[in-house]
């Protein structure tokens, strides 16, 4: 099933997809910047996020707290995300309120800078600690978020420093750093703007047009330093994190290929037939069986730079200790090295990951997400409506390839969070060593 | 700099409204009474079904809390001779992973699926109403996962606050004082015994309603079921005990200590009301006004005035019985009296005074407006379907839903503020720092704080 795609490109560099459906009287707009926390400069961790917010904040024509009401008062849902290499802003609203989403789209990223205070940069960088208590500090495992990029990339890596950032950093972010920030990143060249629902193209196209014109290009963005890393880690890391948990629980990261490569979706189904769902390895083997893990999953980060990462996530039942756990996992590792997949495996993921891709369509806001990821990655928005080819050509021999190469001992590293009381020795990793060129 | 030195546009005004109907949907009974609501919507080849039971946790024998639940879980870990492992296998080949659990109300047992696996897919949802065998294993191994999450829970913040929110609301004895999942007392002394008796009591056609809403025809979906389930026989099960929702009443300040919390975790509220109350969409909206919404008063105070929060909302929880009405949110530490008063104050206001007209249509106008984009997916449909189901609405309960919502005023907005809204019943529960937060959260509270260890409830079972 293909969905229907159309693009142009404004003279100011600003990327349009359009993709329209008729089913339901709504339409999802949806930007990315191309533009994540691996962009921060040093001792600005947490900067990209704290923007993020501040463009709810108002702009020249819209109030404080006016971003918001504008778009619920007209019925429609909204809000934006930060990634580690982008940044996106996304309403889904009823259909004849599509204007108003361009005209809210276009005031900030064109008019931005007259709306900016002290006063709102000081109380978002209150609401932002607190998004930072709630979602790290004080939840149970909650620093994995910023521990587990900072052991699987070098220290001097875009993707190594901490997506929300030190307390210390945000404490520093200024006015200033808004406005350069803005100026180089926030611009029509750097951004994709996808439209999917109910809509009438040339009316669409005469919105966009009327309201994103008038906003100059960039000066072009600076480029990012080299992301490119080893495929292996060359070797185990492993750091043990006491914090106020009652179960250890283990993440294990290894270098995969990043995503969208030729080589990204046999890994892709490796870490399905590990940890996708109640058939998989993971929980057959550990939850189900030997009964050590009270739950088991895996995962891609789906980066398309540098290095990808596939990461098991696995809690130890009360009375197994971390070295079971571990043992465990690296035995499940092991085993897919040392004998492979099956074609019954590969068909079973695949046919789960071609529904929930499917399922996933259904909704115009993620189909326009889709399109804008698809866009600003690899330039090409299509690439949605071949993704489930590029699943079914996966084969047992490609996945068992991608296990000798990049599942073994060397490409290894493991977060362990252990009980306070526990006893366990804390250990660092030296990244500086196992870095080393 | 590259400042547009262009102006911007004028807000643009909107284009007339297209209309807009929640999807058509039939019902029909089989003889055994099993009862089934399709509703076919055919943008993709996809399909959802819902099985709902009559077998909540509401419906729990006394002394048996958590069998709900766990019965729920057990149904895909054995079945029709296949065990766990098999029947995972079976439903991810055809790509529908089943989801089967039990809330306060009901059981539901869930999936999506290609439109043409729906045949085999109905016939495994089939195995695990009609003939799942509860392996002794399996019973084991899902009690003690539950008593690894009850175990998790001792330092998670939100469900603690939630979990001694409940239990500071509602009377000992009422069902809805203790987890939903039971507690590590209850749970403990679960049998497979017991799991077979709630299934043998609750699990019958009578109490059953099939939702399939999708790329399927009325005609289809009913021969489908009739095959399925024409031959499964049982009485209709007896209804729900009175008194699952008594209260305690009056005012309470309780911290659950948790050291060193570098935040607060806020639970505020008092029992709401029945969802079947005859001022449901006043209370709606005025909900929405007071903490529904993004741009409600205790968000906008909470967080973009004082930023004490990351996010603040309030709910009505709706269930058979009356649930809580609640607001949520977790604050720095050293604010959290001053974020309770906060509270406080925007609930007293509630109850003073008429909310503005402005603050009326940027509810109602986001209700009406959101109601098409609640409705994009199959899984959506098929859940507002059960939904009906569950509290038994009419069936025109969503074609008049947007109608109801614009006739809401301002009056009965501070109607329904001063009916529902109990200032003096509000019970305060926040899992915190009692260093530093109880001295001044008694006294923002007018009733002083107790404080209690985070496993206090585990020690009382």
């Amino acid at each position: 099933m293909d969905i229907p795609i159309e693009t142009f490109t404004l003279p100011n560099g600003l990327t349009v997809v359009l993709s329209e459906d008729h089913t339901a009287p709504l339409v999802a707009v949806n930007l990315w910047y191309h533009v994540g926390s691996a962009n921060e400069r040093t001792g600005r961790t947490g900067f990209a996020h704290l923007f993020e917010h501040m463009l709810f904040q108002g702009s020249a024509s819209v109030g404080a707290n006016e971003h918001f009401e504008l778009v619920q008062r007209a019925g429609g849902t909204l809000n934006g995300s930060t990634w580690l290499d982008r940044t996106n802003y996304f309403e889904t609203v009823p259909s004849n309120q599509l204007e108003l989403a361009l005209w809210l789209e276009a005031d900030r990223m064109g008019w931005l800078l007259p709306a900016m205070t002290q006063q709102k940069l000081d109380t978002q960088r209150d609401v932002v600690q607190n998004e930072r208590r709630w979602s790290m500090d004080n939840q149970p495992y909650g620093t994995w978020w910023e521990r587990l990029p900072a052991l699987a990339f070098p220290t001097s890596h875009p993707f190594h420093h901490s997506l929300i950032g030190s307390m210390a950093d945000l404490d520093a972010a200024s006015l200033d750093d808004i406005a350069h920030f803005f100026a180089t990143y926030y611009t029509p060249d750097n951004a994709v703007l996808s439209i999917a629902g109910d809509f009438d193209r040339d009316e669409a196209r005469r919105m966009v047009e009327r309201h994103f014109t008038p906003i100059p290009r960039g000066n072009g963005r600076p480029p990012l330093p080299d992301m490119s890393v080893p495929p292996t880690f060359g070797g185990p890391l492993r750091e043990v994190v006491p914090d106020d948990v009652m179960l250890p629980r283990l993440f294990l990261a290894l270098r995969s290929p990043v995503f969208g490569s030729e080589r990204y979706y046999a890994a892709s189904v490796a870490g399905a037939i590990l940890g996708m769902k109640r058939g998989s390895r993971l929980y057959r083997a550990l939850v189900r069986d030997q009964q050590v893990a009270a739950e088991a999953q895996a995962f891609t980060y789906d980066l398309s730079k540098g290095s990808d990462l596939l990461v098991l996530d696995v809690t130890a039942r009360p009375e197994t200790t971390v070295e079971q756990l571990e043992e465990v996992v690296h035995a499940e590792l092991d085993r897919m090295v040392a004998d492979g997949v099956t074609a019954d495996e590969v068909a079973r993921v695949v046919t789960l990951i071609e529904t929930e891709m499917m399922v996933a369509l259904q909704s115009a806001s993620d189909r326009a997400d889709k399109l804008s990821m698809f866009t600003t990655y690899f330039g090409d928005p299509r690439l949605v409506n071949r993704q489930a080819e590029r699943y079914r050509a996966v084969t047992a021999e490609q996945v068992n390839a991608f296990a000798r190469e990049r599942l073994g001992r060397d490409n290894r590293a493991s977060l362990i969070y252990v009980p306070r009381s526990a006893d366990v020795e804390p250990t660092q990793s030296d990244l500086a060593m196992a870095e080393a060129p | 700099m590259t400042q547009a030195t262009a102006t911007p546009a004028p807000r643009p005004a909107p284009a007339p409204p297209r209309s807009y109907q929640f999807p058509r949907f039939e019902r029909s009974t089989l003889p055994n009474g099993m009862r089934l609501v399709v509703a076919p919507v055919t943008k993709l080849p996809l399909v959802t079904v819902i099985a709902v039971v009559e077998a909540g946790a509401s419906v729990e024998p006394a002394g048996k809390e958590g069998v709900a639940a766990l019965t729920a879980r057990l149904l895909p870990e054995g079945a029709a001779g296949m065990d766990g492992a098999a029947l995972a296998e079976r439903f991810e080949q055809i790509g529908a992973s089943v989801e089967s659990h039990a809330d306060w109300d009901v059981t539901a047992v869930s999936l999506t699926a290609l439109t043409k696996q729906l045949p085999a897919a109905l016939a495994l949802v089939r195995d695990l109403l009609r003939a799942p065998e509860f392996p002794e294993r399996e019973v084991a191994r899902l009690k003690e996962e539950r008593l690894a999450e009850l175990l998790q829970q001792r330092t998670e913040p939100r469900g603690l606050a939630d979990e001694h929110f409940s239990h500071a609301l509602y009377q000992p004895s009422a069902r809805y004082a203790s987890p939903a999942d039971g507690d590590t007392s209850s749970v403990k002394a679960l049998t497979r015994a017991d799991v077979r008796a709630f299934y043998a009591a609750r699990y019958r056609p009578a109490a059953t309603t099939l939702v399939v809403a999708g790329d399927v025809t009325m005609a289809d979906a009913a021969a489908l079921a009739r095959d399925l389930f024409g031959d499964w026989v049982g009485e209709r099960p007896t209804p729900a005990p009175a008194g699952i929702d008594a209260v305690q009443g009056g005012r309470l300040a309780r911290v659950v200590a948790k050291a060193d919390a570098p935040q607060s975790e806020l639970r505020v509220g008092h029992r709401g009301i029945l969802r079947t109350a005859p001022d449901y969409f006043d209370t709606m909206v005025m909900n929405a006004v007071l903490g529904g919404l993004f741009s409600s008063r205790i968000n906008l105070n909470l967080r973009e005035a004082h930023g004490y929060t990351y996010g603040a909302f309030s709910a009505f929880e709706w269930r058979r019985g009356a649930g809580p009405f609640f607001v949520s949110t977790a604050v720095k530490s050293d604010v959290t009296a001053a974020a309770v008063q906060e509270i406080l104050g925007e609930i007293d206001r509630m109850r003073r005074e008429e909310i503005g007209a402005d603050e009326l249509t940027l509810a109602t106008s986001y209700l009406d407006g959101v109601f098409p984009i609640r409705y994009e997916t199959t899984a959506a449909i098929a859940a507002a379907l059960a939904n009906l189901v569950i509290h038994e609405l009419p069936d025109d309960y969503y074609d008049r839903y947007r109608d109801r919502v614009r006739a809401v005023t301002t009056r009965g907005v501070l109607q329904a503020a001063q009916q529902h809204l109990h200032p003096d019943e509000l019970r305060i529960v926040v899992v915190g720092d009692p260093t530093v937060i109880a001295a001044a959260l008694g006294e923002v509270a007018g009733v002083g704080a107790e404080v209690v260890s985070a496993d206090a409830l585990e020690r009382r079972a």
